[in-house]
């Protein structure tokens, strides 16, 4: 196949940035997106050129780290599908393909294609997590849980924190990235004592790293490479309302305040 | 060079306890004083970094991607193992101990493996009451299932994500430590060289891949949880970052690095399709619980898979091992499926491959049922072969997957330089010559969580060190180093890219390192491996500048110690003249083919010792003492 590609280039978080635009001839419709990208890359080294720079690892859609948008749809058109899953024969030969780093004000860009997304890390350091320290838990089996509410949870934790909900969204929200940790978590027995706790805290760090409010638009949904439900979204605002309402019950003139 | 394992005395079952008791403590007040630096951030890692912030130590934690959650643990699809006998199918913590010191090929110490076994199941509690949601039954309890070189059901999982599931409950119990401000996270920095001071690690060097930024980080002991170095093979299941860098400026520096010609070929990846390829895929072994291998009785039988009616079908796996069949460990399973496609009947373009079949799973279980188990196996599959493995058997090939060697460590996983401990993946102790599928994020999770935050108090009570400061030498020079490394990387300006070079070396490897491996061969890659780095050095390309974001310099540096690394791996296969385990030299088989071990003159460790560049380095022996376990022929019939 021939592609033409119009690439997002950009030095540095200072560099204002600009396409720049490559032909792509003798792409096989059987490599992988990212592989089509190294042998671009492999063409611009041997003329002396800077490679574009993209953000990768695991090349098989779990660790996250990659992302691309690819004519205006993060990950591309295929649906449930990473950038580094998606494969050449998507496209028909003669394409031209418009490739753009994660936008959001939150993901300030690096370099070309790359953003640095910390802001999800310290949303997790927030309140992400259950407090059990290491070495003091009990019997795994003393603990069961419904099926029907691991299954949710698992379908929750499927989040790879990859971030093409928050670049497809009008807002740049991070609500479904962080539902779906307070869901996973808040489904589970384990997760309840600091369930209000959890929701206040990370989304008050939501807040604090700039991301948008959502207004349920859903395109977060549509785009996730997981398939992580909105329903998340239902169950954060619901844990959220009595959190805040509990807070403000608990501490009087704290109502509406952050995570104290 | 002291290989002392510092096993404690007494019965196997006492060891842990005894050893526990034994060591020395940090009292809790002063635990703050003390810094450590944990390299890595997978299972191993992130592990020991989030228990050493509890404990109350100052941690220092550093990874190469832009978060801690992306370590290759992420990509671990199949589970855990846990001796937990919750099937009441007769194991026990001897079993399990029993079986991995079996699978791999009676090359581990029996007293790290026996340890292992026994805090398995403390993992599954602690990761259990983090939130990971593994699988469970409808009575709600937690559900298992079977992995190769086991008959009974012991591996707990998370649909086909355990790995990411068990790491992100690390990752989440290191971010609250990062939250509490007892963990010091650095991302996108990439370790590269070691600062050994008095003769003890006392920091790292790191480039911020970000900035090129060269920095140094003092501390008072050091861990490395760095991962496997199977990338040397260029293509492998491994991310593209993998890197054995860390490790590698380790042992540069004086650590010694144990059986580096370990290494583990899966049996069941999709097969390479064509030069462009960048990385393999591995489908789980917990498919080999439902789908049936086989490939066409005849040579070059090329009709499609559906036309060959059973009788002409060879389920070679369970015609050749009837008691576990299709569940054979992935080194017998890989050398079987290179056997049969030698002998031209394998399947698919260029006749590298096997199928994997479900049909029969799908007839006696219904599709919903496989769909559940391995829905996201099968989606992966199909969007990288673009056929359905629900109506058209899978095809698979055996691929470079996991690294049993590694940096030696005694049983407090200290390596032979005093204060520099090795966790994870990077370490080479439990596995021996072969890793039973599902034991290595036990093993990650065992060293992070449950041993290290025990022997690096006992370190840290018995070793006073003083402050190190900024500008001492030592540090001074190593600093000065890792930008000499890089200046000189980007000044070659040759003609060729980094990874020209590195899949160059990958196909030597493959060729005479991999899944079969011989003396002429293996003298062949002895000669290759330094002329491709001599050609590295005066004809690699590096674009852009060493002061910011260069993926191409990064890559560079990786695969200039893969040059390195890949030579003393061949050495090392060399001189082991033995089959064992992934080992399998072809001059040592017995008439079936299996691997011929020799106890007599081989049963041991062997430590190799950096003695400068261009010097052959020196081949130290641990001998392996089993006590308890009979070394028998490993039969798995
Ligand atoms: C596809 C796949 C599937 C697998 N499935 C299973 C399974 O089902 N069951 C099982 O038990 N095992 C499985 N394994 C094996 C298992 O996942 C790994 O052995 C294990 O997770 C390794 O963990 P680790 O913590 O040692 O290293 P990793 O998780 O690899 O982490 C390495 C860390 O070191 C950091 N690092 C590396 N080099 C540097 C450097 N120079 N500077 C700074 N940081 C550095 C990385 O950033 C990363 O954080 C699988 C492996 C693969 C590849
Ligand atoms: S590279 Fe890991 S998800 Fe795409």
């Amino acid at each position: 196949m021939k592609l033409t590609l119009n690439v997002w280039r950009q030095k540095d978080a200072r560099d204002p940035g600009r396409f720049v635009t490559y032909q792509a001839p003798d792409i096989s419709p059987e490599m992988s997106f990212l592989e089509m990208l190294d042998v671009v890359n492999e063409r611009l080294i041997a003329k002396g050129e800077e490679p574009i720079a993209f953000d990768h690892d695991c090349r098989e859609g779990i660790c996250g780290q990659c992302g691309v948008v690819i004519n205006g749809s993060p990950h591309g058109p295929r649906r449930r599908t990473t950038s580094c899953q998606l494969h050449m024969r998507t496209f028909q030969d003669g394409d031209t393909l418009t490739l753009e780093p994660f936008r959001a004000d939150a993901f300030p860009v690096v370099k070309d294609l790359i953003i640095d997304r910390s802001a999800f890390d310290r949303i997790i350091a927030s309140g992400g997590f259950i407090s059990a320290t290491i070495g003091g838990a009990q019997d795994a089996n003393s603990l069961p849980v419904p099926k029907e509410n691991a299954d949710l949870a698992m379908d929750a934790a499927a989040c790879i924190g990859c971030g093409a909900c928050v670049a497809a969204c009008p807002n740049a929200s991070a609500m479904l990235f962080t539902a779906a940790k307070v869901s996973q978590l808040g489904l589970l027995p384990q997760g309840q004592p600091e369930r209000m706790d959890r929701v206040r805290k990370m989304v008050a760090q939501m807040d604090a790293e700039g991301f948008g409010s959502c207004t349920n638009h859903g395109e977060c949904e549509a785009v996730c490479p997981k398939g992580i439900p909105l329903g998340n979204i239902a169950r954060l605002n619901r844990d959220y309302l009595r959190a805040t309402l509990s807070w403000g019950r608990r501490l009087p003139g704290a109502a509406g305040g952050g995570p104290g | 060079m002291d290989l002392r394992s510092s096993i404690p005395d007494g019965p196997l079952e006492k060891k842990w306890d005894r050893h526990r008791f034994e060591m020395k403590l940090v009292n809790p007040a002063n635990k703050r004083k003390f810094t450590v630096i944990v390299v890595g951030s997978g299972l191993a890692g992130a592990g020991a970094a989030a228990s050493l912030g509890e404990l109350g130590y100052n941690v220092k934690s550093f990874c190469y991607q832009d978060s801690p959650r992306r370590a290759h643990s992420i990509a671990a699809q199949g589970g855990i193992n846990a001796s937990k006998n919750y099937r009441n199918d007769g194991d026990s913590v001897y079993r399990l101990f029993y079986d991995t010191v079996k699978g791999g090929d009676f090359r581990s110490r029996e007293g790290n493996v026996y340890r292992l076994a026994q805090v398995s199941g403390n993992i599954i509690d602690q990761c259990v009451a983090l939130g990971v949601p593994f699988a469970r039954e409808y009575g709600g309890l937690l559900d298992n299932r079977s992995f190769g070189g086991a008959q009974v059901s012991r591996t707990f999982y998370a649909r086909g994500q355990t790995g990411q599931q068990l790491l992100l409950g690390a990752y989440q119990a290191l971010e609250r430590q990062v939250g509490a401000g007892k963990v010091e996270m650095f991302t996108r920095h990439e370790m590269q060289d070691l600062i050994v001071i008095d003769g003890h690690a006392r920091g790292i060097v790191t480039r911020d891949l970000v900035t090129g930024e060269v920095r140094s980080h003092v501390a008072d002991a050091v861990c490395l949880a760095t991962g496997g170095y199977g990338n040397v093979f260029y293509l492998a299941t491994y991310a593209k970052g993998c890197n054995a860098t860390a490790i590698w400026r380790a042992y540069k520096k004086g650590a010694a690095f144990g059986n580096p010609c370990f290494t583990q070929i899966h049996p069941t990846c999709i097969p390479v399709t064509g030069d462009y390829q960048s990385k393999l895929t591995l489908m789980s072994e917990s498919l080999r619980n439902d789908g049936r291998i086989w490939v066409p009785k005849k040579p070059a039988d090329t009709r499609p898979p559906g036309d060959v009616p059973d009788a002409e079908r060879d389920y070679y796996l369970e015609r050749m091992y009837p008691s576990f069949g299709n569940l054979a460990p992935r080194d017998i399973a890989s050398r079987a499926a290179k056997r049969v496609c030698d002998e031209g009947r394998g399947v698919g373009p260029g006749g590298k491959g096997v199928y994997l079949d479900f049909a029969d799973a799908i007839q006696r279980l219904g599709r919903k049922s496989i769909e559940e188990k391995y829905g996201n196996l099968f989606e992966m599959y199909n969007r990288i072969t673009d056929e359905d493995p629900y109506t058209v058997p899978m095809r698979i090939y055996p691929a470079m997957h996991y690294t049993m060697g590694g940096l030696w460590v005694d049983y407090n996983l200290m390596s032979t330089l005093p204060g520099l401990h090795v966790l994870g993946e990077a370490n080479f102790s439990d596995h021996g010559a072969n890793r039973l599928g599902a034991s290595a994020l036990m093993q990650g999770l065992a060293d992070g969580y449950f041993i290290i935050p025990y022997t690096i108090g006992n370190y840290l009570a018995s070793n006073k060190h003083g402050a190190v400061s900024a500008d001492h030498p030592a540090v001074k020079d190593a600093e000065k180093a890792v930008a000499q490394r890089t200046q000189r990387l980007m000044d070659v300006r040759g003609t060729h890219s980094p990874t020209h070079f590195h899949r160059e070396l990958g196909k030597v490897m493959w060729e005479h390192c991999g899944m079969a491996r011989t003396e002429a061969g293996l003298k062949k890659a002895l000669q290759r491996i330094p002329e491709l780095r001599e050609t590295f050095w005066n004809d690699v390309k590096v674009v852009g500048s060493g002061e910011s974001l260069n993926q191409s310099l990064e890559l560079a540096g990786r695969v200039a110690d893969f040059l390195e690394l890949g030579e003393l791996m061949c050495l090392d296969a060399l001189e082991r003249r033995e089959s064992c385990g992934g080992h399998f030299r072809e001059e040592f088989q017995t008439p079936e083919g299996e691997a011929l071990r020799d106890d007599e003159h081989f049963c041991h460790v062997a430590a190799w010792e950096y003695t400068g560049d261009g010097k052959k380095p020196t081949r130290n022996v641990e001998p392996l003492n089993f006590e308890n376990v009979h070394l028998s022929v490993r039969s798995y019939k």
